[in-house]
Parts: C-alpha cells; structure tokens; sequence
C-alpha cells in the first residue's frame, strides 16, 4: 500500500517536472526572437470585461503577456502605495492616477483617458425604466441602488443625476449603497433593488443582449467619468507596459472598448 | 464620536444580542442532538453546520441575496406571509447574521456536551430524572464553560461579520449601516481617523470581552479544589 503510493507520487512528481521542462522550453523558444515579458495591470472592476480580448490582441501582437488583477481602483491605491508590484494601473477614475503621481508611486506625464464612463438607470424586469428616467419620479418602486458615492465615480455620477432632477431628499430613504459597482449590479439583477445606476459596460456587452429596461442618461447631467490608465513606478523600464499603454491608444483598441459601452 | 458613530454602535449591539440570542435558542437544541446521535450521518450533519466558515462571506451574502429575493424560495414566502422581503431590512441582517455564526454557537455547545460522560446520565436516569430533567439540571449546569464560549463567540463573531451584512444590508444609516461596515466605508474612502477611532473601539472591545471569557473559563486551580 504505502510502496504503492509511494511510486505513484514519484511518478507524479517525473510526470510535474516534465511537464514543466516542456513549458519552460516551449517557453524560451517560442519567446527568443522578441524581447517579450510580463506586464502585472490592476484593472478597476468595471473594466475587468474588456481587459481581456484587449490582453489576446495585445498578446497576439506584441508577443508580451498580460497578467491581470480586477479590484476596486481604492483599494488598489491603498495596494501600490504599499508597494505592491504592479506596472499599471487602469483606474475607475482620472483622481488617482494624479494622486499616485503627486505621490510619487507612478511615473509623471504617462497618464491618459483610456474609456469614459457611460452612467444607466437600469431594472432587470424589462418595461420598468422608461428612455426619460421618469420611472424616478412615478415612486413606484422601494430601492434604488447606487454605487457608495464616496468611493465610486459611477456612484457620485448617480448623486449629481438626482441633485439635477432635484429628487436628492425625496430618493434618499430609497437608497440602497453597494460597496462597489458590482454589487450594486448584484443588488438590481436579483431583483432585490427594482433600480439603480450602474455603468452601461455591466449591461450590455458583446454577446450579451441587455436583459431588462435601460435610460441611458445624457451626460449632460453628470460631470464626466474618465477612467485613466497610468505607468507605475515598478513598470518603468519593463518594456511590455510602456507597449501596452501604447496599444491602448491604438484605433483598434478604442473600437473594442467603445464596443463594451464606453466613450468617447 | 459623531451621531453617526453612536447610531452604528447602537445598531451592532441590537443586532449582536438579537443574533445571540436565537442562536442560543436554535443552537443549543441543535448541539445537543449533534452530541447525542448516534445516527450514520452525524458527519454529514456536522458538516452542514461548518459550512458557513467555508464559503467567502460576500459569496454567502450573494446567494442569500438570490434566496430572499422576489425570485428566491425565501423571499416568496415571507411575502406570501405578508413579511415583505428582507434583504435591505434589520430582520434580514439577523437572518443572515444567524446563518453565519452558526457554527460558532454549535461547535463549542456540542464539544461540551460530548464531554459529559454517558454514565453521568444513566446514574440521573436510574433516580428516575426524565429526559427534560438529564438536560436541564445536569447536562446544561456541566455544559456551562461551553454555553459561555458560544455565546461570547456567538456575539463577537456578529460583531465583527461585514461581508454578509455588506451585502444583504445595503449600507443604509440608522437601519443596516452597523459598525464594521461604517469602518469599512471610512477606510474604502480613506477617511482615516474615523476609520482608526472605530478600529481601535472595536479592538478594545473584542480584548476585553476574550479576556473576560478566558479568566471566566480558566480551570480550577489544584489548591482551591
């Protein structure tokens, strides 16, 4: 019995290392001709859809690889100011890639809009928002969902919505806050909330139809949410992130994010 | 401390003794039967009783969502009652808060009463005690170092529970907003020193209930006995 299990690991182990060898060969090979490396990108939550078909083009393009982690921009901020090994970051917001600079954990001058934001009022039951937002007014619902104003840009945008329609201190008992975008999502599409204002990237992306009723609000009613990329200091001199900002500006790139509800 | 602070603090501890309460109602019951099967399944049981410490909060509080919900099993019969729905309710935290610290009402309950030896419950039941009066004048008066650890732990751990509450409570002031989700709110906004006044309350607090707990239960020393 324990001979028996004893082999079998040593055969696991050859087969592991194997394995490995294979992966570190084809590895080598297949990566000799470019100067490729890995570049490490904290991505805001709400952009974590998109990240990826741009990661594959990326990758298929430039050879280098990208190593995602999605999260929440503050908590990310808290993460790199604490020296987390990060070489960009690809924030909900344009305040803390200047923060980040101001602070000297990003490198001056890299930063850019790389989407902007697009603000819904949305209800997973279909017929309930109108292409107005009147439904805010009609009272017929018990919560509305928002992003916590504090933290989140689509949460202050949905703020400034109601100020301008002056409904801050009649919607105000209704509200329900999520931590963050994708919960206040979790809170409308179990049904829990009848609405809320989410970003128009969490409804409706390519290949999924938009289940439910939407308002896209004009933006004339919510100061602009730009989301800003910017090169941290551990990726100063990693050729991959500097290649990677680069094709975020490309036409290519823009047109697959615009694809996923951002503007311009 | 400002007003919003005392309204935190005041909610935790509604909701912490609420909480502690029904699981002492809920769990001691359910320990005991634990204890004393000698059923096949027992593991299984027990297992089920762990499940809370193994799923991620937030993953628990999302799929209470889906159960309390218009289209959940849960929600369709509290309105079916004419309860309402209770995500986004006091009632809905309790509930939640029930279910996650379950485990730690129920394990400190069962390992005490386990400990009782079966003869100590023969002998009663030989002088004629019926099975209310085993449990009641001898089961639970041993089980005591047990029951005070399950409450403590049972109230500490609603205290400091923030993922589930989070996401079944939606933040809102005065009705779910309790302690560790205004912590989290200053610190997600780095609103630092009111993140670090409610810390350290928090801190203070947990110390001197543990330590209070562990004097309570310190063994008997030789010499006093």
């Amino acid at each position: 019995m324990t001979s028996l299990s004893r082999s079998l690991s040593v055969l696991r182990r050859s087969l592991f290392s194997a394995r490995l060898c294979a992966a570190l060969i084809s590895a080598f090979v297949l990566h000799l001709p470019a100067v490729a490396a890995d570049v490490q990108v904290a991505v805001a939550a709400n952009f974590a859809g998109p990240i990826a078909p741009l990661a594959e083009a990326f990758a298929a393009a430039t050879g280098h690889v990208v190593k995602t982690s999605s999260g929440a921009t503050g908590k990310f901020h808290t993460q790199i100011a604490a020296g987390a090994p990060f070489d960009v970051l690809l924030s909900a917001d344009d305040e803390t890639p200047k923060k980040l600079i101001a602070e000297g954990h990003a490198v001056a001058g890299g930063n850019f809009t790389y989407a902007i934001g697009k603000l819904v009022l949305w209800s997973a039951q279909p017929g309930v928002v109108d292409d107005q937002g009147l439904v805010l007014t009609s009272g017929k619902f018990n919560h509305l969902a928002i992003a916590n104003p504090k933290t989140a840009p689509y949460g202050a945008a949905a703020m400034e919505v109601l100020k301008a329609r002056g409904l801050v201190d009649s919607l105000t008992p209704k509200l329900v806050t999520g931590e963050s975008l994708a919960q206040a999502f979790q809170f409308i599409s179990t049904g829990n909330a009848e609405l809320g204002f989410v970003a128009l990237s969490q409804v409706a992306v390519p290949g999924k139809p938009a289940t439910g009723s939407y308002w896209l609000v004009p933006s004339s009613l919510y100061g602009e949410i730009r989301q800003d990329a910017v090169l941290l200091k551990p990726g100063a001199g990693n050729p991959a992130a500097a290649a990677l900002l680069a094709y975020l500006k490309t036409e290519p790139a823009r047109k697959l994010i615009r694809s996923y509800g951002y503007g311009p | 401390m400002t007003d919003d602070h005392w309204s935190a603090v005041r909610l935790t501890a509604q909701l912490a003794a609420t909480t502690t309460v029904l699981l002492l109602l809920v769990g001691t019951p359910l320990a005991w039967g634990l204890a004393r099967t000698r059923s096949r399944f027992k593991p299984v049981w027990a297992s089920l009783v762990a499940m809370p410490l193994v799923l991620p909060p937030t993953v628990i509080g999302f799929y209470l969502l889906l159960l309390m919900g218009p289209q959940g099993a849960v929600g369709q019969l509290t309105q079916s009652l004419g309860l309402g729905r209770l995500p986004f309710t006091f009632s809905g935290l309790v509930v939640a808060s029930v279910l996650c610290s379950l485990p730690f009402v129920v394990q400190p309950l069962q390992q005490a009463f386990e400990a009782i030896p079966e003869r100590t419950l023969e002998a009663a039941a030989t002088l004629r005690a019926g099975p209310w009066d085993r449990f009641f004048s001898i089961a639970l008066p041993l089980a005591r170092p047990g029951l005070l650890t399950a409450t403590v732990l049972g109230f500490a751990h609603t205290v400091g529970e923030f993922g589930v509450v989070l996401m079944i409570g939606g933040n809102i002031p005065d009705k779910t907003r309790v302690l560790s989700v205004a912590l989290y709110d200053h610190v997600e906004a780095g609103e630092f020193a009111a993140a670090h006044q409610l810390a350290a309350g928090m801190v203070a607090f947990a110390l001197v209930v543990l330590v209070s707990l562990y004097v309570a239960n310190r063994p008997a020393r030789a010499d006093a006995a």
